[in-house]
């Protein structure tokens, strides 16, 4: 029994060890001929609008309400101790160094990830794929490169624009709602946001915008036949690239405030 | 260099094991340049696997296979580019671009290749139109094509950059009679008008007469019958027989018994 147990241990070890591999190997394919081979701006463009674009109402949404919740709920707690007036500061840096960029991440992984892994999957069980290769085209060089830069320029602006909309509902709700003094919520915020926030946010939006595209898009490649294989690689692309996200935002975060530390120096 | 230079493809001792399942066994296979070779067998068999095999869709576990002279055995996915340029294939369902009009599917190519001069795109689009007899139906997405209009439209696109061969995979498969018949004359009007070496993998005896120059039977994963359709016609061996008469084995048993 307990060979058995170890048997089958290592044999999950073993391929999810693959499984790496091959995704870090899409991975360096992918970012070397986006070096080496010709850039269809055409499709780059078209992702640009579905990336995007098509997530800005997602995006709005999750970033209003995060920061209107996340501000009445360090209100209830610091209003008790009188410091009501912290509560934009508090939000400020919360959001532009964990919240925005992981939900953000979160909400384009079940927009994005999930549709370029499903579009990709049914275009490989469907023969397409194999009709672009048989046509002399590299399924990365048409599938993957115009992805993978149409997220790492829209993930940093949908991150960006997160962040300012959590921001603002925050001070809404502080302000208009539980009446925190303005002047002092502003000056407080000002004091305690610094640019390294900022940096720390657009460096985490890059870094889940590469995990998202090589997980789903590997999802798509190596799907199996029919609907089910289809279904399958794209709920996997969502949970693991989701996965993946909230495991890297902790190092990230551990890592880069080395670098860019938080609080007021 | 292939052993035999004329040749547009050979093929020795192609082997292929999907899973526990040993499709091709040693597959030797020779055409010649500008011949139709029709290869028949039975569902299953590995018709398509080999013809992946050709244009380096799969690779093989053994065996050797020469394009044009050219051991296409060992190259990259980039490698195998300069081969491909060389053949069109149609693909069982069509396989076209689901996100594309018909237009775009059999331009596709042509922008691929770097050409930008919508005049000379559409000069080429409206023949390849005329030659599958579509003219008026490029606008159309492939969800609103039939069976036979897909397979049309992705024959078009294999052959717009004038492929010197054109791998068919069950070109006749699922059609009705009629639109099978203007399949096969389309096949046949393409090697007399471009000259094209053909490989044609079907189960369609009716389709493999109409076309081929020579036929090959696939049988348990090798080259069961190699020759022209006369002498597949004239054989006597009853496995051919059953295949041509389309008798299953177990009815051959009975009667022969």
């Amino acid at each position: 029994m307990f060979t058995g147990l170890l048997s089958a241990l290592g044999g999950r070890a073993i391929s999810f060890a693959t499984y790496v591999g091959d995704v870090v190997m899409l991975a360096m394919e992918t970012i070397g001929a986006a070096f080496a081979h010709k850039i269809r701006w055409r499709l780059f463009l078209q992702q640009i609008v579905e990336i995007g674009l098509r997530s800005q109402v997602v995006v709005m949404i999750t970033g209003a309400f995060t920061g209107a919740v996340f501000a009445a709920q360090t209100y209830f707690q610091f209003n008790k101790l009188g410091m009501g007036s912290a509560v934009g500061a508090v939000v400020s840096v919360s959001v532009c160094r964990e919240l925005g960029p992981v939900l953000t991440a979160l909400m384009v992984t079940g927009r994005v990830g999930a549709s370029m892994s499903a579009e990709i999957g049914t275009m490989k069980v469907t023969e397409q794929i194999d009709a672009l290769r048989a046509l002399a085209v590299h399924p990365i060089d048409y599938l993957v490169i115009p992805r993978l830069l149409a997220m790492m320029l829209s993930m940093p602006l949908l991150v960006a624009e997160c962040v300012a909309i959590g921001i603002a509902a925050g001070y809404f709700v502080a302000i208009f709602l539980l009446e925190v003094n303005g002047t002092y919520y502003m000056a407080n915020m000002v004091r305690w946001t610094q640019l390294r926030d900022i940096i720390m946010a657009l460096s985490k939006a890059v870094i889940f915008a590469l995990l998202i595209v090589f997980i789903s898009c590997h999802k798509g490649l190596t799907s199996r036949e029919g609907a089910v294989g289809v279904g399958k690689a794209t709920t996997e692309a969502v949970v693991n690239a989701s996965l993946a996200v909230l495991i890297f935002n902790f190092f990230l975060t551990m890592g880069l405030n080395i670098i860019f530390p938080a609080g007021y120096q | 260099m292939s052993e035999n230079g004329s040749a547009m493809i050979e093929v020795r001792g192609l082997a292929k094991r999907l899973g526990e399942q040993e499709i091709l066994r040693g597959v030797d296979l020779s055409v010649a340049k500008g011949e139709t070779l029709v290869i028949i067998g039975r569902s299953g068999g590995g018709k398509s696997v080999l013809l992946k095999h050709l244009i380096g869709l799969m690779t093989p576990d053994t065996g050797k296979i020469w394009i044009d002279g050219e051991n296409i055995i060992g190259l990259s996915e980039r490698q195998l580019a300069a081969v491909r340029r060389k053949i069109g294939i149609l693909f069982q369902g069509g396989a076209l671009f689901d996100s594309m009009t018909v237009e775009e599917n059999i331009s596709f190519p042509l922008h691929e290749a770097g050409e930008r001069d919508p005049k000379k795109i559409n000069e080429k689009v409206r023949e390849m139109l005329e030659v599958i007899e579509l003219e008026g139906e490029e606008k159309k997405m492939p969800v609103n094509l039939s069976g036979g209009m897909k397979k049309r439209v992705g024959l078009a696109r294999s052959i717009i950059q004038r492929p010197s061969c054109v791998l068919y995979d069950e070109p006749t498969a699922g059609l009705d009679p009629v639109v099978s018949d203007s399949i096969n004359r389309l096949i046949r009007r393409l090697q007399k008008r471009y000259a094209v070496t053909s490989i044609v993998v079907t189960h369609d005896m009716k389709s493999a007469f109409h076309i081929a120059d020579r036929i090959a039977y696939l049988h348990e994963g090798r080259i069961y019958f190699y020759g022209t359709p006369q002498e597949l016609e004239a054989s006597g061996d009853p496995l051919i027989q059953d295949f041509m008469l389309g008798r299953s084995e177990r009815e051959s048993v009975a009667e022969s018994a």
